[in-house]
């Protein structure tokens, strides 16, 4: 009972202290404080559901079941990191003047709601909560998009705002629609949005009702998953937002969205006879590792190329849950787990090296092995990693979905090989020139926070060498409950 | 009396907000525009509080009181203050001229009742037809949001899109929950507050609210 309300609690009182605490010295260590005690709570939580199993509290508002005790205990680690990474990140950026004392409060106050919004998506039994605390993900990240005040994060912020916007109002007549079919089964009130009273009557649902829901659900949440066509604000929200947001938009952001949209889609598989839900799925998740993959080659900016990278693997996730099967869905989990955990710390990486050179292009980078071999090597093994290279565990995830792929969508295979190819080669060639070569890069005022990066790659190369008992049982537990 | 013409009148008024979405879409100035969006929200009010004369839902009483506070009252109030503030009285760019954009906004509205017309038939609320009038106000407020230039204009039509669903759940449902009728409530608040501060930020950035000075940020 506790654990559940106080990872909720910590971050949500955290950020009230932030807003009080201002701009003054300790506040970045306020700041790790509260991300701390929130992962201490995650994993209060995780040792209890794997007592008890699956539990719900306060009157069924709150439930955790195997799908999302491992994402809250990923995003309460993932935060717990960036926040240790933002600690020098942002003072380096405070020192450079590219942040104002208003700006480090603000910055400061919104992470940690940012993080309270993101574990009451994934812990909420209320769908219309869900929604509310999606939209309010998007409220608090938009001005830390826009923290830098240039012309371009006044552009990515503004875009952000007015896309996800529009696509969170049509999830929300997704939601309507789906609180309507279940009305009818429930009656009226409270428990017509509760998702386990809903999965629980799912045969019985409106099957036109729901497969309309579910259109309007898949593009409004999957505006934030960024799913192609719905992805143009990623690559300018990454790009131009403060690093530690880019690190956790990616990381995390992106997952909780895909979460909500899968618990959307078990109901709605469940009130269909036909597979529709899954073909909706596996469609956008091809086209969007297509289309990023072909984005991606094309990059100038460091950031944009690894957010095109994230959109791709988005899809990729998308693809797997889209086919659906123990196997596949498995693969889905564990690719969210060792994407979120890569691709986190490869932004921790090119957070200092921007910071280093001065520039976002990635022409300027060069040479940051010499540098700074620990960062040079830390972005080298994380593009390794992200690129789906053994041993690291994005080579298990991805190695699963393909093999799926070509058993069960045989024509979905060729597309998906030659868009990991291409930003293989991609992505691989950049990363290669800025780690090596003639250095550009200039002295830090304060000490790059490295400890993360290789913290987060040694549990993606555990991952992909070893996985623990329990966490084996999760993901297949949580794959069933998939379908 | 009322009750027995319930029904009718929030059909009317259904049709009065539909009405009121294509006035928007066509209307030139930002002044108007958000006493129009005021009035949008004073129809939803009316709306809401005959829907829950007629079902006896005494939650709706609840949500009526917050439209009427929220849409009729502190929305219309902070954005007279923002457009005051901001200077920016003048009229309003449309994208594509606006006949063509009634034009369009006809076929959405034809598309919303075809994609209505199942789901009003499994309801059995007496606001069922209204669905589709919900939804075209929907997409009437999406057309209106990317066919402006202006940040304001783009704002108000974010706003109205919420009234259409705020409709659409009195409609199809007599309304959600009030626990999420709140939480939506607050967004909305909390999301217009940001879009101001917003505005002023991109003001002093660029000496005006044209959002065609954002479209740097483009593929190579």
């Amino acid at each position: 009972m506790g654990a559940e309300l106080a990872i909720l609690l910590a971050p949500l009182a955290g950020g009230a202290l932030l807003a009080l605490i201002g701009h003054r010295r300790y506040a970045p260590e306020v700041n790790a404080a509260v991300s701390i005690a929130t992962f201490c709570a995650a994993a209060l939580l995780v040792a209890r559901v794997i007592e008890e199993g699956s539990i719900t509290a306060l009157e069924e508002q709150f439930f955790v079941d195997s799908l999302n005790v491992f994402l809250v205990a990923l995003t309460a680690f993932v935060s717990m990191t960036t926040s240790l990474f933002s600690r020098p990140y942002m003072r380096i950026e405070r020192a450079h003047g590219r942040v104002s004392d208003a700006g480090m409060r603000l910055y400061h106050a919104m992470y940690q709601l940012f993080c309270f919004t993101m574990l009451l998506v994934l812990t909420t039994n209320n769908l219309g909560v869900m929604w509310v605390a999606m939209e309010a993900a998007t409220l608090t990240t938009v001005l830390l998009v826009a923290l830098y005040r240039t012309h371009a994060s006044l552009e990515a912020a503004w875009k952000y705002f007015i896309l996800c916007g529009v696509g969170i109002a049509q999830a929300l007549f997704g939601t309507i629609l789906v609180y309507f079919a279940a009305e009818r089964i429930l009656g009226s009130g409270m428990t017509a949005l509760l998702w386990t009273h809903l999965d629980s009557v799912k045969a019985g649902l409106e099957p036109t009702v729901m497969s309309i829901a579910f259109v309007f659900l898949l593009v409004g949440y999957g505006t934030k998953v960024g799913l192609v066509p719905l992805h143009n604000w990623l690559p300018d929200a990454h790009a131009e937002g403060p690093t530690p947001i880019s690190a956790v938009l990616s990381g995390l952001l992106l997952n909780v969205a895909l979460y909500a949209l899968i618990r959307f889609k078990v109901i709605t598989d469940g009130a269909l006879e036909r597979p529709f839900a899954a073909a909706l799925l596996t469609g956008f998740g091809l086209m969007s590792v297509a289309v990023a993959a072909f984005f991606l080659s094309r990059q100038r900016d460091i950031k944009r190329m690894f957010a095109y990278s994230s959109i791709e693997h988005m899809g990729l996730i998308t693809f797997a849950f889209g086919m659906g099967g123990p196997v596949a869905s498995f693969a889905g989990l564990l690719h969210m787990t060792v994407h979120s955990l890569t691709k986190s710390a490869i932004f921790f990486t090119v957070g200092h090296a921007t910071q280093k050179s001065g520039t976002q292009l990635m022409e300027g980078i060069r040479g940051l092995v010499r540098v700074s071999p620990a960062l040079g090597w830390g972005m080298m093994l994380g593009s390794v990693a992200i690129l789906g290279l053994p041993p690291f565990g994005v080579f298990a995830s991805e190695f699963l979905i393909l093999t799926t792929a070509i058993a069960q969508q045989p024509w979905a295979a060729p597309i998906l090989l030659v868009s990991l190819g291409v930003s293989f080669a991609a992505i691989f060639g950049k990363v290669q020139a800025m780690v090596f070569g003639e250095p550009t890069a200039a002295r830090l005022p304060h000490r790059p926070a490295l400890a993360p990066v290789f913290a987060h790659l040694a549990l993606v190369l555990l991952l992909g060498l070893y996985i623990p008992a329990y966490l084996v049982d999760w993901y297949r537990r949580a794959a069933q409950l998939i379908g | 009396m009322v009750l027995h013409y319930g029904p009718q009148l929030v059909n009317l008024l259904a049709a009065v907000l539909l009405l009121l979405a294509f006035a928007m879409l066509s209307q030139r100035r930002i002044l108007s525009l958000i006493n129009l969006f005021a009035a949008q929200g004073l129809v939803l009010f009316m709306a809401t509080v005959l829907v829950a004369m007629i079902t006896a839902q005494t939650h709706l009483y609840w949500s009526a009181a917050v439209t009427l506070v929220l849409k009729v009252f502190l929305l219309p109030w902070i954005l007279h203050r923002l457009i005051r503030r901001l200077n920016v009285k003048w009229d309003v760019e449309t994208l594509v001229n606006i006949p063509t954009l009634m034009i369009f906004g006809l076929v959405l509205v034809i598309l919303a009742f075809n994609l209505a017309a199942p789901i009003s038939l499994l309801a059995g609320t007496v606001t069922r037809s209204t669905l589709g009038i919900a939804l075209a106000t929907v997409l009437l407020s999406f057309l209106m949001m990317i066919t402006r230039s202006k940040a304001v204009p783009q704002v108000v039509a974010f706003l109205a899109m919420e009234n259409g669903l705020f409709f659409a759940a009195t409609a199809t449902v007599y309304g959600m929950p009030m626990v999420v009728e709140l939480g939506i409530a607050l967004d909305v608040l909390v999301a217009s507050l940001i879009l101001g501060v917003f505005l002023f930020q991109i003001r002093s950035r660029f000496d005006s609210v044209d959002t065609r000075h954002l479209e740097r940020l483009k593929e190579q």
